[in-house]
């Protein structure tokens, strides 16, 4: 067990140890879909220097203490907690260890994203419980040692323990892991679902995206470009192409910002329909993979080639599949053409 | 509540002034009477979008008298009976007979249950014996005499004692054609709704397991490889071949003068013949494919008129020389379809969806050979031998002067036709001349200008309340006419927009020069890579698609002749836009996105700079 572990080193059944986020980033690694290279500092990571500050001065008790309905109390703690988590030094072997990757990683110094990466499919389900950290365009290792810290800090958010006492979650099984990954530049970005998510057509894949960085479409500041396509056909049945006014890009100093788009570049698809056939490509193979729909973040570097950002299973519509069959078995299978001959019932 | 918009009734609909007589002169069953308010009707403007000639009424009439019995008689559809036609303005109207009383439908349930699973069950062997009764139909045809009045009977009848004589080979050639063509009608519906009903079964279980799924790609699923519509085309690929083989081929250019063609090929030798030897076997049959869809007598064959093949051969023989392979890649595409079909069912959730899916996929493919392939035989071969028959009669009245020119004939009804004939039989017999010279050139005059009139008159898709339901199948699947067409037909009255919707029948976007094309004659005036836009198309067209960027038409569903052609061709297409021969301008450019079905005028848009 190591304080670090790369993409390629690691699948979806490492959950408990790279979180669901890093699991994926390396199953999807592993099975040759092009993802940003990165690592994941482990769940091991966080515990070697959460045993640092327990050593110090107790965490987990102080937490397992808290009434969860004191909302002074437990907005004092958090201050605390999470001072503690961003000021106190770090084990020596685990911060070597995640510079080490970082140097590894960016040897002329390319930006990261670093990202939070829930061990607990309830956690990651509940996003309001403010463990959704992601910290974009990451310049150095100092900033992103710093960032890792607040990704850890996040564990105490107000909302993260209120949450884990009232769902009386063992303090004890709490961790996290904290994916950090190479930026792309993107020229454009955005989401994509391998099945409509208006009707659950599985055999439609919906695109959506905007020019800059995939946050804005993921945060919804921007309305996106949309387009459905046929899964097999790639037969292109919707054109939205909507006015998007402003894009996220890096910021100089580290971190993004939005800028307006001009004018000519607004209303201009930010897709070409060949982009759109390679994404649709990716998302098959990606659903291939694990069998059954996805929910996927994407972007185009400035090439045009696409990179996959995260990958998810749908969750709305795979409830209600297979709850009854599309039509009734008959005895004699001619019976079938009476649907359409048999008048309707 | 708003006032719910609706169709005008039947008795709002006025004959144009000075057509009276003209409008008189169609059969009295197929006139509007007041009760035919209380029905619901639309205009057939898919078999018949232009005012009729009085004999090409004969092809609705025929046609509905065989949909009627096989529907109503013979496989006992459960929910619908025959189609009831009208006449007006030379605007072909029908409307269904359904059947409501759920007594009478269980009834013609377990009837249709016995009947059509029985052609379900022997599909190939009924199907075999089908080709073999229509072979043999226009075998009977061809074998028709031309019709010819001597002035003495050949003396063969008195060494014979034949005891019939010249004149009654008339009526007899008449009426064995009308009765051959009526036939034919029977023989093309003894299939078609099963076959479009298996078809239709597959295609709504697509559109519930997969609810975006688009019609041409469940066509896709489904078409056929071997198909008849294809072959016209691929004959003249052959040709083009051969001619390069022969060591021919120079002599075809662009706006050569076939006659003088043919002239030369005859009289350079070996490799010339042996040439028109290949034209031959490639006419017979395959040039008999109609320039329409079989409805109007106007629609010339390939053989009435070479200009169509031979303009696709120097597009063909230059891509033979360049190295271009265009044989239609009949293996890959069928590879492609099981993969389409393997595909889509890998998306299913249980065993038994896949399961149901088998089936009905399997059945759709055993149909389908005859839904795509009976045109060829019957609203072509057999059709164009009808109307040509028709016009040797056409050309004898007319050397009897009855009227000017041989085309004339389709002026009358095929009643008044057959008392024409009478006419000429009782003058030949009588030595006297006939009453018909007097008798038809005003009435041909009047029903001519009527005709004219008429195509200027735009007439209602619809008649009369809007049905809650369409519940009828044939109506459904012969017309794609459902409780959504209607509505949308209802408030289709916003003229200005620039965009035309239509059935999104093959996928691509392309921008380019819209070329309007009325008939088969203005063909030539298509450039390379620009956009057709037509009515509709047919098997007659297909050497054409080599030659344009995307097609348009008005008429016409997934399942179209342009659909199919199209998506051969990999070529962007929306058919069914209902207009777009009229909206778009000759020249005008626009964008044509196949996979939805849109087509759009650009001409007042700016045209953005390529960065």
């Amino acid at each position: 067990m190591t304080a670090v572990s790369w993409f390629r080193e690691v699948g979806i059944a490492d959950r408990p140890t790279v979180g669901g986020k890093g699991g994926s980033l390396g199953e999807l690694t592993n099975a040759g879909i092009a993802v940003p290279p990165g690592f994941v500092v482990t769940t091991h990571g966080f515990e070697l220097f959460l045993e640092a500050l327990e050593a110090r001065e107790p965490v987990r008790s102080k937490v397992e203490a808290l009434d969860p309905h004191d909302l002074g109390a437990a907005t004092k703690l958090s201050e605390e907690l999470r001072r503690r988590v961003i000021e106190e030094p770090m084990p020596a072997d685990v911060e070597q260890a995640i510079r080490a990757a970082h140097a590894e990683l960016c040897p002329n110094a390319e930006p990261v994203a670093v990202r939070s990466s829930a061990t607990t499919e309830d956690a990651e389900d509940a996003s309001f419980a403010g463990l959704q950290d992601t910290f974009l365009w990451v310049l150095d290792a100092d900033q992103m040692v710093a960032k890792v810290r607040e990704c850890w800090g996040s564990l105490y958010s107000v909302e993260s323990m209120t949450y884990r006492l009232k769902h009386s979650f063992p303090e004890a099984g709490v961790a996290m892991a904290v994916v950090v990954q190479q930026m792309v530049d993107a020229m454009c970005a955005g989401v994509m679902f391998t099945r409509s998510p208006t009707t659950g057509d599985k055999s439609v894949i919906t695109i959506e995206g905007a020019w800059g960085l995939g946050s804005a479409v993921v945060s919804g500041e921007v309305t996106p470009d949309r387009w459905v396509l046929g899964k097999i056909t790639g037969e292109i049945s919707v054109r939205d192409i909507s006015d998007k006014h402003a894009r996220q890009v890096p910021a100089p100093g580290g971190g993004i910002e939005e800028i307006a788009n001009e004018a000519v570049i607004a209303n201009q698809p930010c897709l070409t329909d060949d982009q759109l056939m390679a994404l649709r490509e990716v998302g098959r193979k990606i659903e291939r993979h694990y069998g059954k729909p996805q929910d996927i973040e994407w972007a185009l570097d400035e090439h045009g080639n696409v990179f996959l950002l995260q990958s998810r299973p749908e969750t709305v519509w795979s409830a209600k599949d297979a709850a009854a069959p599309v039509k009734p078995t008959e005895d004699n299978p001619l019976k079938h053409v009476m649907s359409i001959f048999g008048g309707r019932k | 509540m708003p006032e719910a918009k609706s169709f005008p009734l039947p008795s709002d609909l006025k004959v144009v002034p000075g057509t009276e007589a003209a409008q008189a002169s169609y059969p009295y069953y197929t006139q509007f009477v007041p009760e035919d308010d209380q029905k619901f009707w639309f205009y057939n403007s898919m078999h018949f979008p232009e005012p009729m000639h009085h004999f090409d009424m004969i092809t609705a009439e025929a046609a509905y008298v065989a949909l009627g019995a096989f529907n109503t008689r013979v496989h006992v559809l459960p929910t619908a009976k025959g189609i009831e036609h009208r006449v007006i303005n030379g605007r072909v109207y029908i409307g269904g007979v359904a059947v409501t009383d759920p007594a009478e439908i269980g009834e013609r349930v377990e009837q249709f249950q016995q009947r059509a699973f029985y052609y379900y069950e022997h599909w190939e062997k009924l199907y075999d014996q089908w080709k073999v009764k229509m072979k043999t139909l226009i075998a009977d045809a061809q074998a028709l005499p031309k019709p010819s009045l001597p002035d003495y009977e050949p003396i063969e009848t008195t060494h014979t004692g034949k005891g019939v004589a010249s004149n009654h080979a008339l009526l007899d050639i008449y009426q064995k054609q009308v009765e051959g063509y009526h036939r034919m009608w029977h023989h093309h519906f003894e299939f078609l709704l099963l076959g479009y009903g298996a078809y239709m079964t597959f295609f709504d279980f697509c559109k519930k397991a997969f609810p975006e799924i688009s019609d041409q790609a469940i066509s896709r699923m489904v078409a056929g490889m071997e198909a008849e519509i294809f072959r016209p085309d691929e004959e003249v690929k052959r040709l083009a071949r051969r001619a390069v083989e022969l060591g021919v081929d120079r002599h075809f250019t662009d706006g050569m003068n076939i006659d003088q063609v043919l002239a030369e090929l005859e009289a350079v030798g070996n490799a010339g013949k042996e040439w028109l030897g290949e034209l031959e076997t490639s006419r017979n049959p395959w040039f008999n494919v109609s320039s329409g869809d079989g409805f109007y007598h106007y629609h010339r064959s390939w053989n009435d008129d070479l200009s169509l093949p031979f303009a696709a051969l120097p597009g063909y023989i230059d891509k033979i020389k360049s190295g271009a392979n265009i044989e239609r890649p009949t293996e890959q595409l069928i590879s492609e379809r099981e993969q389409l079909v393997a595909d889509y069912r890998e998306l299913l959730d249980t065993d038994e969806d896949r399961a149901t899916y088998d089936q009905l996929i399997g059945l759709a493919h055993r149909v389908f050979p005859y839904v795509e392939g009976h045109k060829f035989y019957c609203e072509h071969w057999y059709t164009n031998l009808f109307f040509n028959k028709i016009r040797e009669f056409g050309a004898l009245l007319r050397d009897h002067g009855f009227w000017e020119r041989e085309e004339d004939v389709f002026h009358l009804t095929q009643y008044e036709v057959e008392s024409a004939i009478i006419d000429l039989m009782l003058s030949w017999g009588i030595g006297a001349p006939p009453r018909g010279p007097q008798h038809w050139p005003a009435i041909v005059a009047q029903r001519k200008a009527a005709i004219e009139e008429w195509g200027k008159h735009p007439t209602s898709p619809a008649l009369g309340a809007v049905p809650d339901v369409i519940d009828d199948p044939a109506i459904v699947m012969l017309w794609g006419i459902t409780r959504d067409n209607l509505d949308s037909w209802l408030s289709d009255g916003d003229e200005d927009s620039n965009e035309l919707k239509g059935f999104a029948a093959c996928s691509g976007v392309v921008e380019g020069t819209a070329r309007i094309v009325k008939s088969v004659e203005e063909i030539g005036r298509l450039q390379q890579g620009d956009i057709l836009v037509c009515q509709v198309t047919n098997p007659t067209w297909s050497p054409i698609f080599q030659k344009i960027s995307a097609a348009v038409s008005d008429i016409g569903g997934s399942m179209s002749h342009m659909a199919i052609v199209a998506r051969e061709y990999g070529l962007p297409a929306v058919v069914g836009t209902g207009k777009a021969t009229q909206r778009i301008k000759d020249g005008q450019r626009i964008r044509v996105d196949g996979g939805r079905g849109v087509v759009t005028i650009l001409e007042d848009e700016p045209v953005l700079e390529e960065v």
